[in-house]
């Protein structure tokens, strides 16, 4: 039998709050925190919202001497990454020599760093490009940066997977755990809006162009009419519980029981999406039935076309209405590989909680998905649940989350806070 | 713990696109000449700029078989791998209608991705730069694909091999070539996939990677003699020069490759990444990280420093990563570090970022095959600092069964990998 991987520290940095406590507080006031875009002039963009980390201010939280060497995301990255060891407890300088790796997932890189960069060189000639451009951009950094802020000595990982990189970071730490290493901070921060990105993601067409935030994200609704991109993410301290027994680790938010990736055949090959098998094969990973679910996290695309494959898995695994499902970032928008990193953090969360955070904005459910969409906080019993992430081109993976409660191959006993109230 | 799993992962196939060498064959016969591929730049006009030579392919995608389609949409890192990939699943021999996609998986990885088709993009939507932004319409439809460079692995998982299982992108700087395969073999050995098409690809030789690299006086300027500018482990070298290319393997299941009779060229025996901690660019002149991995990885391949043949050496050429590496070998190697022979083929074909790990890892198993070693080629004037053996300028024939392969990047990131010949291992259908 594999040890288990256990959730012993998040750092969230999010549109909906800074720090996991009050990302979770507004998240279950459905306190959306879409908007209009404030990081530049989305004047000349058919598409001008976004969730933003609108309370973040660097200066509050690092040295300046790391701000002229850093994007914006890598800046929320950083902060996020003390949070999380802070939570778990950690002190890296105590822990073996090689102890603790990190593993994040990107999606551009520091895109708005990159920018500015560009211009430098195209209007003032390539004496004007920084020095920190070699590596401020370029899609490790918050790995790198994370690891000398931190002096985290184990094995380093970044992945480029679009948004499922948010969970495939997570699984590519349990299996370095499953190798023997005690501790790994995985997860992704990403997603700054800047000028340049937001002609990328204009350029998928499937971005939204309703300009009240209230309309312009509705994932599963009868007018779902594209996306909102967003900023901020989730890094949490993954650690065999051996490891996490072994140096007295205060809390478990959960165990990552299972983990699955699948990708698509290309389109019009005639052979079905598969974010169904990677559902499945998670669960099975998981030693789980899907009757054993009681919560899921949804991609949530936001696209009519990409909501229907979602809702027909969902249906296949579960049947109609099988089980609650649930987006939350319809109150931060998309954050590239942030967003599902966030979403394992707020699933716990709701574990811990035993509160399911609503889906916003959804006015007229698509009656043909047969979802049950959780839209107001609902109270129950939660011990496992399960997440879901799509990344442009057909990248599919899913997640399988268990908490303290769960019956059976339970986690050490848990602090009595850990009960919903 | 790699030993701990039953299943190991063989590499069956190999494809190459580098400088001076379309094709697998073509690429050892280079590397065994101990000829250079570095020149002054030909892709842009490099005249502003403090470092001009690149090591560049000479690469024409109708000729490779790519459709005007596939060129229009992918960059030249995609169009690499993709053309790399196709040589690779040729070369070993497998026969796709038997089996399952679901079982089949893709690694990639890449440093900086579709880095030249961004600045392409960007200097059309600000009028090269005079005015953001001209129009955001003007840039091309698959921007995205440019933008997220998962997309490179996703075209080489629908172009032939039809993986739909695990697929992603690997990005860890310099060390990305090394890291996507040890992940691909890390799949297999787990049990995830029984196929792994995994390697790395880099298209970096743009006006913006040439210019960062100028900014800190990593690459070479000695301008003057392109062919000769590429000179790790001298006492005169100042610094990389820039390559291209990709190197793309298939990988597979031990068993699985030995049911169907498939020829393995070496095992993934032992994968190992540390971090420094230390600086995004600089390198403590210990080694001491680099040593670390280098340990597990023989650790897990359960090798004996002194059972090493042969060691293809990071070796960049810059001042620091020379004299770093050295001291790495000495530390994890012992009094072998002073017996193995050691090289570095960016002397031939240059750094080529993330995709040169996996070049170096073809390099490798093609020793092992041929019973061989690449040289260092202009290494004339051996630095003090640097007293190992280097085989200098010329190739040696000698046995190879047990070859250790590094890499050390941007992040501080080493990776440190063992390879071992077909039949070093031993195995209960060897």
């Amino acid at each position: 039998m594999r040890a288990d991987t256990v959730v012993t520290g998040m750092g969230v940095v999010a549109p909906t709050g800074l720090g996991h406590a009050e990302h979770w507080a507004g998240t279950l006031r459905g306190a959306s925190a879409i908007g209009p875009v404030t990081r530049f002039d989305a004047g000349r963009y058919p598409s001008r919202l976004a969730g933003e980390v609108a309370s973040f201010v660097p200066e509050d939280h690092l040295p300046s001497r790391l701000l002229p060497q850093t994007d914006h995301m890598t800046r929320m990255a950083l902060v996020a990454s003390d949070w999380a060891l802070a939570d778990a407890g950690v002190d890296p300088g105590r822990l073996p020599e090689y102890g603790v790796g990190v593993v994040t997932a990107a999606s551009a890189g520091g895109f708005e760093f990159g920018h500015r960069e560009l211009q430098n060189l195209w209007r003032h000639g390539p004496q004007h490009v920084s020095a920190y451009q070699s590596f401020a951009w370029f899609y490790a950094v918050n790995t790198g940066q994370i690891s000398i802020r931190h002096g985290l000595r184990g094995p380093a990982g970044a992945l480029v997977t679009d948004q499922a990189g948010g969970l495939d970071a997570l699984g590519q730490a349990r299996r370095q755990l499953r190798r023997g290493q005690p501790m790994v901070l995985a997860g992704a921060v990403d997603g700054s809006p800047c000028p340049w990105g937001w002609v990328a993601h204009v350029s998928t067409g499937r971005m939204s162009e309703e300009p009240d935030p209230a309309r312009a994200y509705r994932p599963f609704d009868t007018e779902a009419g594209g996306y909102v991109p967003g900023e901020g993410g989730a890094l949490l301290v993954l650690e065999s519980e051996e490891a996490a027994r072994a140096r007295g680790a205060a809390r478990r938010y959960g165990r990552l029981a299972g983990y699955a990736a699948t990708f698509d055949p290309p389109p019009g090959s005639g052979r079905p999406p598969n974010l169904l098998r990677a559902a499945r094969a998670a669960l099975d990973d998981a030693d789980l039935r899907p009757g054993e679910v009681d919560v899921v996290f949804a991609d949530a695309a936001g696209t009519p076309e990409e909501d229907a494959i979602e809702a027909e898995a969902l249906r296949t695994l579960f049947g109609p209405r099988g089980v609650p499902v649930t987006a939350p970032k319809t109150m931060t928008g998309r954050l590239s590989a942030g967003g599902p990193a966030l979403d394992v953090a707020t699933a716990l969360l709701a574990l811990r909680e035993g509160v399911i955070p609503p889906t916003v904005n959804i006015a007229r459910p698509l009656p043909e998905h047969t979802l049950d969409l959780v839209t107001a906080p609902r109270r129950t019993p939660l011990a496992t649940a399960l997440i879901l992430a799509r990344g442009h081109g057909g990248f599919n993976s899913a997640l399988v989350v268990t908490g303290p409660r769960r019956p059976g191959r339970a986690t050490t006993p848990q602090r009595q806070e850990s009960k919903p109230s | 713990m790699r030993t701990a799993t039953h299943r190991r992962a063989v590499i069956t196939g190999i494809g190459i696109v580098a400088p001076g060498a379309i094709g697998a064959k073509p690429f050892w016969d280079l590397l065994v000449s101990g000829r250079t591929a570095t020149r002054t730049i030909t892709s842009f006009d490099a005249a502003p700029y403090r470092s001009r030579m690149a090591a560049e392919c000479d690469f024409d995608p109708v000729a490779e078989g790519l459709t005007p389609r596939q060129i229009r949409r992918m960059d030249r890192a995609a169009q690499f791998a993709v053309v790399a990939a196709r040589e690779g699943i040729e070369d070993s021999g497998i026969d796709r209608g038997a089996l399952d996609g679901a079982r089949i998986g893709v690694v990639l990885g890449s440093a900086v991705g579709c880095t030249t088709s961004l600045e392409n993009e960007y200097a059309v939507v600000s009028d090269s730069g005079a005015r953001w932004l001209v129009d955001h319409s003007y840039a091309v439809p698959h921007l995205f694909d440019y933008f997220v460079p998962g997309s490179i692995a996703a075209e080489v998982a629908h172009d032939r091999i039809g993986a739909e299982g695990p697929v992603s992108l690997v990005s860890t700087g310099c060390t990305s070539g090394l890291d996507a395969v040890g992940r691909a073999a890390d799949l297999i050995e787990e049990g995830e996939a029984d196929v792994m098409v995994a390697g790395a690809t880099e298209a970096p030789i743009s006006p913006i990677t040439v210019a960062c690299f100028d900014a800190i006086k990593a690459t070479s300027p000695d301008n003057d003699r392109p062919s000769e500018a590429s000179r790790p482990f001298d006492r005169t070298r100042r610094g990389f020069v820039l390559g291209e290319g990709a190197a793309v393997f298939v990988l597979e299941e031990r068993e699985h490759a030995l049911r169907r009779g498939a020829e393995v060229y070496a095992e993934i025996a032992g994968f190992a990444s540390r971090s420094n901690a230390f600086h995004m660019t600089g390198l403590r002149p210990d080694g001491v990280e680099m040593a670390e991995a280098i340990r597990v990885a023989l650790a897990e391949a359960r090798t004996d420093p002194s059972a090493i043949d042969y060691v293809n050496a990071h070796g960049s050429g810059t001042r620091q990563n020379d004299r770093h590496e050295t001291a790495a070998f000495k530390r994890s190697l012992g009094a072998h570090a002073h017996r193995t022979p050691i090289s570095s083929i960016k002397s031939m074909i240059g750094h080529s970022l993330g995709a040169i790990g996996s070049l170096e890892i073809a390099a490798c198993a093609l020793a092992i095959r041929h019973d061989a070693i690449p040289p260092t080629a202009n290494l004339r004037e051996p630095d003090p600092e640097c007293d190992l053996d280097y085989v200098p300028l010329e190739a040696r024939s000698l046995p190879v069964e047990n070859v250790l392969t590094v890499g050390s990047g941007f992040g501080g990131f080493q990776s440190a990998m063992v390879l071992s010949g077909p039949g070093a291992r031993g195995g209960s259908a060897a």
